[in-house]
């Protein structure tokens, strides 16, 4: 592909590098575009990328590992397009994704990202684990197979194998159980949804994901999908429409929410805790929910909800978005951006810093090894905390 | 090269410091119209020792270095002209001290001016900066080293005036301060001692500014901006010359430009106020909008247009995006207020001969002690043909300034070069004389103000 | 070209002049106004077209339809009387004028809403209120084809009202719909009032806003919560074009349980925002402003408003942030709209 033809060709050169995609809403620090806050050279910033990306279609600069590194540091996070000031800002991310699909279509991706693709076509997941193992999870939790429930509870690759993101899937599965929801889960017979695949410009093997997931559920019959990543949540939310799905779904906080608000799901037992939360880039940013895992955490009595400087709108990014989870291009430093995040969950004094995400999680968690915070500072999943409300361990 | 490269890697750590081409090609360009260069590392340092260890290493192997903070002077002035080093400064971001009751600030030199009125929001809600209208990545040194002006202007002057002292490391490797801080640990003045400060305005040719103490100003907890309308140019330097006698503006800027339409042909006066209260904002108002301003519009040859609470950040770099073409570039000078009508008049002349939609702005600096007057020319970066249109522009502007008998506000080497040939032979050799001493090599900043 | 519709001889005849004696920013009794409004129909200076603050209320006042209002205009405009200083007039003319490309004329379906030029404010037409719509004029680079012109009575300048409009009224045409509910009441003004009094030809019928609302809300009766909140409405300026419209104000409050606040300056006697009055000529506009914004705000204070609903962007600008500070909630009728029937609107938080 020339620049030509490479689809943002009217758009790419518009970026002036000017820099406001670096700051948070308030403008405190340059570090919330997370691969700029790792490597804090302007080739990881949001016009660094842009600028690489127009200069390698127009053969400036020719392909390299680090090129293929640099653009796939990004994570998706969003940041960029909250904070840039000019029209062409809703498709910053449209313009990398684009030109890692170039790099897919000549093969020229980093080996991680070139690894995370192989498994998710050959095993449905991108830890390339067994697809059998995929409902393993769930056993003797008595969360039932879907067959027709009102809500099909779709889990996702991380909450399928990673162990401590199996935990939170498990006490979703419970919370779900005890507040008398139907539902049922895909087990073995759950495919990843695609979501980073897409992000990663693997945009034939995203297809056909959706494709066949969308078949899926509605052979199942499948009428209300709740996940538990809001990665998935996205890709059924606002990418399966193209592949003649369109299914109600929910974010597992919006439907705990009205839970709570309904009276059926009970958590007046309350918390005392000093409570942080994290929100997650697909939640937030791509899909504007702030308020929902804000009020189930306010619903339950004796937490006490403190914001982190950088919040909602302006989230640092846990650096785990875009399968840099897997890939992992921005850790290895104390940088890395989820350790920016739970140096920063520290500093509010919380003693919890609560995730609505399985990524988040995994990458929080291991942020606060890392900077030997365990003492101060736990991650749980608001599920994992509502479920601790309700006795359900 | 490669020795220079491993000592690089020792000084920073190996991912501070790199020769890939990704790097090499971003850091050869700035916003504007000047022509890529190419440096040879491009280097991220995080302190002042480092700086130090930097700058002995690169005189002692004769590589140029480029300071770069945040890169947005568009005159190219912070590419590496000659190759070497571009001196990334902007992980030096630590605000280290904020005395409030002697209202000074002290930061390190890649400190954004976002980062630092966020921070005086955040932490010290009645003290403000001058910022500057550049995009809140611009650094506080190299604001300094181009002697820039900010929001403060009018009442206060240029920033590099508002220095309380300074750190700076010498292109062969020593650190000095100036002002108190070189006799105390207070950096609350940059008197009253023999003044050898050399290194504002210098655009980085004389060494590299570490830190900075920079005065802080009453913020009031009520801003906002009031806007003036007049149609005829020749108003405008009268109009200034009465508000600032009132004494009670913050911000005075005039603008006039093609696009949007309507603009055109007409002189917009923001009017920045600030009150403490409902009191002061309605006496403020009257003084200007009322007593000042009023004869102006029973005449009919001025509007008030209203008055609007809170101030937005500006957000300028939209005006890169007039020719879908992510960029402009813009003469900067600093002019007599009187010359308002002759910059307007002329400057709509180059731009409409070029088929650029004109946009020219008059900032107010001191008590109309002089203005910065400014003549923007956007261009589409994809498309070469507006950028030479846009250079072209640059360079007829540059000559306009001296012809207007006005100064080239950082100006590139072109404007450069205009400037020394009509500067003061004494003044220039002084200049000269000034470069051998603290830069025997000419490693700082190559190519810029070269006395030849 | 087109002729203003004014009868002087229903003057003559006419027992209050209304149109003067109830302006509420002159005081004048019945004698003067007809001599006054006697003296502006032949032609003649005239103290009102000097004092005016373009209020548009006498529009509303005469019981005879007779245009008082776009008389008074259009005779500032001959005997150069301008309201405005003229570089706020030459600003506000080249404000009208597009300069980012053609419109896109697509089919629109009906229901059809035009945006006019407030395409910015496309999220206060989300949700199930809105959702039928084929919207016209939804890019705001091209909003300006879609301006009804009318704001220029301000400005004393109907010539350029009536040398643009037939062109925008063009350009909605070829959109096709022949109904179309407009977004802005000073667009229903245009078309439904402005346009017959000097003949200009309109081949859609314009729907006022309200008017739709108040008939969906009807529809969608079940799922209304009532909303128990102390509504003021700050009239605009251009509602004194429809005021056969402003009873779906007190309906549509009534059917979504708001309760209007008992207050002096509502309906026929309410006060302008003061957006256009603060730069009047006039020796002391900026304070006449102030001083009507104060008497209306304190007005809704002493009611005990708790919220001030908008139908104008422009009075939303200028006022929004002045009733907040009073403590006032700032919301725009089809925000209160959404939130009754249980949606959570953008422009609410
Ligand atoms: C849209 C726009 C609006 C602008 N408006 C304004 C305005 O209102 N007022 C204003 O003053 N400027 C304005 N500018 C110009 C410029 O962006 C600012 O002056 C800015 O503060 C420069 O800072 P920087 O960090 O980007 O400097 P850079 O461009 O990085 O550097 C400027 C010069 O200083 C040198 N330098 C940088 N850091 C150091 C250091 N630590 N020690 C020694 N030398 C150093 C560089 O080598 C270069 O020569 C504007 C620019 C743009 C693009
Ligand atoms: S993406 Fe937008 S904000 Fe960021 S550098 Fe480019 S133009 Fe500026
Ligand atoms: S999406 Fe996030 S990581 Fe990617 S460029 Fe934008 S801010 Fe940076
Ligand atoms: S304009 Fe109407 S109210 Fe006024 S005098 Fe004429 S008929 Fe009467
Ligand atoms: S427009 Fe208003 S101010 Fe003017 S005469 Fe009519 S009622 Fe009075």
């Amino acid at each position: 592909m020339t620049l030509a033809e490479y689809k943002y060709a009217d758009t790419i050169h518009r970026c002036f590098r000017c820099g406001y995609c670096k700051f948070p809403v308030n403008w405190m620090d340059v570090n919330n575009c997370p691969a700029y806050a790792r490597f804090r050279m302007e080739t990881y910033s949001c016009g660094g990328r842009l600028w690489l990306t127009k200069a390698w279609l127009s053969n400036e600069i020719d392909w390299s590992e680090h090129l293929a590194q640099i653009l796939y540091s990004c994570t998706a996070c969003k940041n960029c397009e909250e904070k840039c000031p000019l029209r062409f800002n809703v498709d910053i991310f449209n313009m990398i994704q684009a030109a890692r699909a170039e790099m897919v279509e000549r093969g020229l991706v980093p080996a991680a990202v070139k690894e995370f693709l192989e498994n998710v076509q050959r095993h449905g997941n991108p830890y390339g684990n067994a697809r059998e193992g995929r409902g393993e999870w769930s056993q003797e939790t008595g969360i039932e197979q879907y067959q027709g429930q009102d809500y099909l509870y779709y889990v996702g690759c991380v909450g399928s194998y990673d162990t401590r993101a199996q935990q939170t899937a498990r006490t979703l599965g419970k919370v779900l159980l005890r507040s008398g929801v139907s539902f049922g889960v895909l087990g073995s017979e759950e495919n990843c949804d695609g979501n980073e695949v897409n992000a990663l410009g693997e945009e034939t093997l995203f297809e056909m994901l959706a494709e066949e997931n969308v078949r899926k559920f509605k052979d199942l019959g499948v009428t209300n999908i709740v996940t538990l990543s809001p990665h998935s949540y996205n890709a059924f939310k606002n990418d399966y429409a193209k592949y003649d799905g369109s299914f109600p779904v929910l974010h597992y906080t919006q439907l705990l929410r009205d839970l709570i608000t309904d009276g059926k799901l009970d958590v007046s037992g309350g918390m005392n805790a000093r409570v942080t939360y994290h929100d997650p880039c697909f939640l937030g940013r791509w899909n504007g929910e702030y308020d929902a895992p804000r009020q189930v955490l306010s619903a339950i009595p004796g937490i006490e909800l403190v914001e982190m400087e950088k919040n909602r709108e302006s989230t640092l990014c846990c650096g785990g978005g875009g399968g840099n989870f897997y890939t992992d291009f921005l850790g290895g430093s104390e940088n890395s951006p989820a350790r920016i995040r739970v140096r920063e969950a520290a500093t509010t004094g919380a003693s919890v810093l609560a995730v609505a995400c399985p990524n988040c999680m995994t990458m929080l968690e291991d942020a606060v090894k890392a900077e030997g915070l365990e003492d101060k500072l736990v991650v749980k999943d608001v599920s994992e905390i509502v479920g601790e409300v309700c006795g359900i361990g | 090269m490669s020795s220079v490269y491993e000592s690089l890697v020792e000084i920073v750590g190996g991912e501070h410091v790199s020769t890939q081409a990704e790097e090499l090609y971003i850091y050869s360009f700035d916003l504007g119209t000047t022509e890529p260069h190419r440096p040879d590392y491009a280097v991220a340092p995080r302190t002042t020792e480092e700086i130090q260890e930097i700058l002995r290493l690169a005189n002692r192997e004769k590589v140029p270095v480029a300071p770069l903070g945040g890169g947005l002077s568009l005159a190219g002035l912070a590419l590496p002209l000659k190759g070497g080093i571009s001196l990334d400064l902007k992980r030096m971001d630590t605000i280290l001290e904020v005395n409030e009751k002697s209202r000074y600030v002290v930061v390190e030199c890649g400190v954004s001016q976002g980062q630092l009125t966020s921070y005086l929001e955040r932490h010290h809600p009645t003290l403000m900066h001058s910022e500057p209208g550049a995009p809140p990545m611009a650094t506080i040194a190299g604001n300094m080293a181009i002697h820039g002006q900010g929001d403060l202007a009018h009442p206060y002057g240029f920033n590099s005036d508002m220095v309380n002292g300074l750190e700076v490391v010498l292109p062969t490797g020593e650190v000095c301060r100036f002002g108190s801080c070189s006799v105390s640990t207070q950096w609350y003045t940059n008197h009253p001692l023999p003044d050898v400060g050399l290194f504002l305005g210098w655009a980085g040719t004389t060494g590299i500014i570490t830190r900075v103490s920079m005065k802080l100003f009453p913020h009031k907890s009520i801003v906002g901006a009031g806007q003036f309308v007049v149609k005829d140019e020749n108003l405008i330097p009268e109009i200034i010359h009465k508000i600032t006698h009132t004494e009670m503006v913050h911000d005075l800027v005039a603008y006039s430009q093609a696009i949007p339409p309507f603009s055109s042909g007409l002189h917009h006066l923001t009017i920045n106020l600030s009150a403490d209260s409902e009191k002061e904002l309605a006496f403020k108002m009257e003084l200007i909008f009322d007593d000042t301003l009023g004869h102006y519009i029973r005449s009919g040859d001025g509007g008030y247009l209203g008055f609007n609470r809170g101030l937005q950040r500006p957000q300028v770099s939209k005006t890169s995006d007039w020719r879908k073409g992510g960029g402009f570039e813009y003469v900067g000078s600093i002019m007599p207020v009187e010359t308002y009508p002759d910059c307007y008049r002329r400057g709509r002349e180059i731009s409409e001969k070029h088929g650029i939609p004109y946009t020219v702005l008059g900032r107010v600096i001191g008590m109309s002690h002089a203005m910065m007057f400014s003549w923007t020319y956007a261009f589409n970066r994809a498309d070469p043909e507006t950028m030479d249109q846009a250079r072209e522009a640059l360079h007829e502007t540059d000559d306009l300034v001296l012809e207007l008998d006005g100064a080239i506000w950082k100006p590139g080497t072109y404007g450069q070069k205009l400037v020394m040939e009509r500067m003061d032979p004494n003044t220039l050799n002084l200049m000269k004389k000034v470069k051998q001493l603290l830069d025997p090599n000419g490693i700082m900043n190559p190519g810029n103000w070269e006395v030849s | 070209m087109f002729e203003l519709k004014f009868d002087a001889n229903i003057c003559l005849s006419c027992g209050n002049c209304d149109c003067l004696t109830r302006c509420q920013y002159m005081d004048i009794d019945r004698e003067t106004a007809k001599t006054e409004i006697t003296k502006i129909a032949s032609g003649e200076d005239s103290f009102v077209l000097h004092d005016c603050v373009t209020c548009y209320a006498c529009e509303e006042y005469c019981p005879m339809g007779n245009h008082p209002f776009y008389l008074i205009v259009e005779r500032q405009e001959e005997l150069d009387i301008p309201p405005l200083p003229k570089p706020l007039i030459e600003r506000g003319i080249q404000t009208g004028i597009p300069f980012r490309g053609e419109p896109e004329i697509f089919e629109a379906k009906e229901p059809a809403l035009c945006m006019g030029v407030f395409s910015d404010l496309m999220y206060l037409i989300q949700g199930k209120l809105f959702d039928e719509f084929s919207v016209i004029s939804e890019d705001p680079r091209k909003m300006f084809h879609y301006f009804c012109q009318l704001m220029y009575l301000h400005y004393a300048r109907t010539s350029v009202i009536k040398e643009r409009l037939p062109g925008i009224i063009e350009t909605i045409a070829k959109h096709g719909a022949r109904e179309i509910v407009f977004f802005h009441d000073e667009c229903y003004g245009t078309y439904d009032s402005y346009c017959s009094a000097v003949g200009i030809e309109v081949p859609f019928k314009p729907v006022h806003l309200f008017e739709y609302l108040y008939n969906k809300l009807n529809e969608l009766r079940d799922e209304i919560q009532p909303l128990n909140m102390k509504v003021a409405y700050q009239r605009p300026c251009s509602s004194r074009l429809s005021p056969d419209k402003h009873h779906f104000v007190r309906d549509i409050f009534d059917l979504i349980g708001a309760q209007s606040v008992d207050r002096e300056y509502v309906d026929e006697t309410a006060l302008c925002c003061g957006g256009t009055i603060q730069g009047q000529r006039r020796e002391g506009s900026r304070l006449r402003s102030a001083d009507v914004q104060e008497r209306n705000i304190e007005d809704m204070v002493n009611a005990g408003t708790e919220v001030c609903v908008f139908n104008c962007p422009a009075c939303y600008n200028t006022m929004a942030g002045m009733v907040s500070r009073r403590g006032i909630r700032p919301v725009y009728m089809s925000d209160l709209c959404r939130l009754a029937i249980g949606e959570e609107p953008a422009g609410w938080r």
